[in-house]
């Protein structure tokens, strides 16, 4: 089951990279971060945690390895976390909310449209906390021993 | 002199970005930091989804830019990031900037669009399966799923609001299905078109809006949660409309 479900995200995230013109030589890596988003969100779905909370912890993750490929290929981290957070994405929901509140069942469609404003709210909130954190990492400690490494001459690659 | 080629250069460079689907407040720290480079370090922008406002400090007069068309290519941001790079290490001279820049805005889409169609309706199968369908519903949604964005490309050309092209593909999309379920191809017409939708529905703009709305773009925030509402009513609307008339 969670074979079948790592395998399918991964290529349906490496198909989105596909329609989002991302850059030929990292499609693969994209395809990897949103199954890894993805196997992170089924793992705890499966364990009867709230979604919600599943989506939060799945992109967390999704930005950690954003931020490790970005700085290991090289490229913007606006690429890796675009595909990664595409499985997670409320799309659905937002399709089912608009078709519920144009066939007349409002009392459906209310739900459906404040789980969409959560599930978005968690994924970006998912993403700038991990943002925070790297940010706090950047200017606290590395630099301390950037410094260090500088005033004994060893230059920064 | 000097200073409107760094302004020209600044507004190109945000236009690109914001035009390929890159995040507000990445174009308005893109945009200050080429001027920084440049020596202009008083620098202000301010950009929304529809509109760009630069100045090269603050007593000096505003410049304009308007975005019209908006899409998703990340490849275009990815090259004007980098370019902004070489430019903030004092590695690329402001003529070779604009140079660069244009080829960029001039560029040509990275895949052609067969291949993205196949992309599309291969994502429209796989997003079937995780969201808890059958195997054998597979083809199925493939093929309304590439149907319903070769739809929307075509009728996107077609007419220029792009609601209402969305409404007719959504229209299509929900008709094949519906074809396909009674012709016996298809099992399940919810899981099938919830698949095929996926292409089309914005979820990634509603993140990006709350993602703006939390970094304090307000304005930019509300702009694009509303046309993320917009196209969601317009492909709901579309699959709702057949399931009236069918």
């Amino acid at each position: 089951m969670l074979i079948e479900q790592l395998i399918v995200s991964f290529i349906a995230t490496a198909c989105f990279s596909i329609i989002f013109n991302v850059p030929r030589q990292v499609l693969l890596q994209c395809g990897f971060s949103g199954a890894i988003g993805w196997s992170v969100y089924t793992v705890m779905t499966m364990y009867r945690l709230d979604a919600i909370l599943a989506t939060l912890a799945a992109s967390v993750v999704v930005a950690v390895i954003s931020q490790v490929f970005a700085k290991w290929f090289r490229r913007p981290i606006i690429i890796f976390i675009v595909s990664g957070i595409m499985p997670l994405v409320p799309g659905g929901v937002a399709y089912n909310t608009m078709r519920q509140f144009v066939q007349n069942n409002y009392d459906l469609a209310i739900p459906l449209a404040a789980r969409v404003v959560m599930l978005s709210g968690a994924i970006a909130l998912g993403l700038i906390f991990s943002e925070i954190i790297n940010q706090m990492i950047r200017n606290a400690k590395w630099k301390r021993y950037q410094s260090k490494f500088d005033r004994k001459g060893i230059t920064r690659s | 002199m000097k200073r409107e080629y760094v302004v020209k250069v600044c507004l190109l460079a945000g236009k690109i970005m914001l035009q390929n689907g890159a995040e507000t407040y990445r174009v308005e720290d893109t945009m200050v930091r080429i001027a920084q480079a440049y020596g202009f370090e008083g620098a202000q922008s301010h950009a929304t989804p529809t509109a760009i406002m630069f100045a090269s400090d603050i007593t000096e007069p505003t410049n304009f830019v308007r975005i019209v068309e908006r899409e998703t290519d990340l490849h275009k941001v990815s090259q004007v990031n980098s370019i902004s790079r070489l430019i903030s290490a004092e590695k690329l001279i402001i003529e070779d900037a604009y140079e660069q820049l244009t080829v960029v805005a001039q560029q040509k889409d990275t895949y052609p669009t067969l291949i993205k169609l196949l992309a599309a309706a291969l994502s429209s199968g796989c997003f079937m399966i995780m969201f808890g369908g059958q195997w054998y519903d597979f083809i199925s949604a493939m093929l309304v799923g590439g149907i319903g964005y070769g739809m929307v490309t075509y009728f996107h050309q077609l007419i220029k609001v792009r609601f209402f092209a969305e409404f007719l593909a959504a229209m299509v999309m929900g008709f094949s299905s519906f074809l396909l379920v009674n012709a016996g191809i298809g099992g399940d017409i919810d899981r099938i078109i919830i698949g095929a939708v996926m292409p089309l529905v914005p979820g990634l703009l509603i993140t990006n809006a709350v993602r703006d709305l939390m970094a304090g773009h307000l304005v930019s925030g509300i702009t694009k949660g509303a046309d993320a509402c917009l196209t969601a009513l317009a492909i709901g609307a579309g699959i709702a409309v057949i399931f009236f008339i069918v």
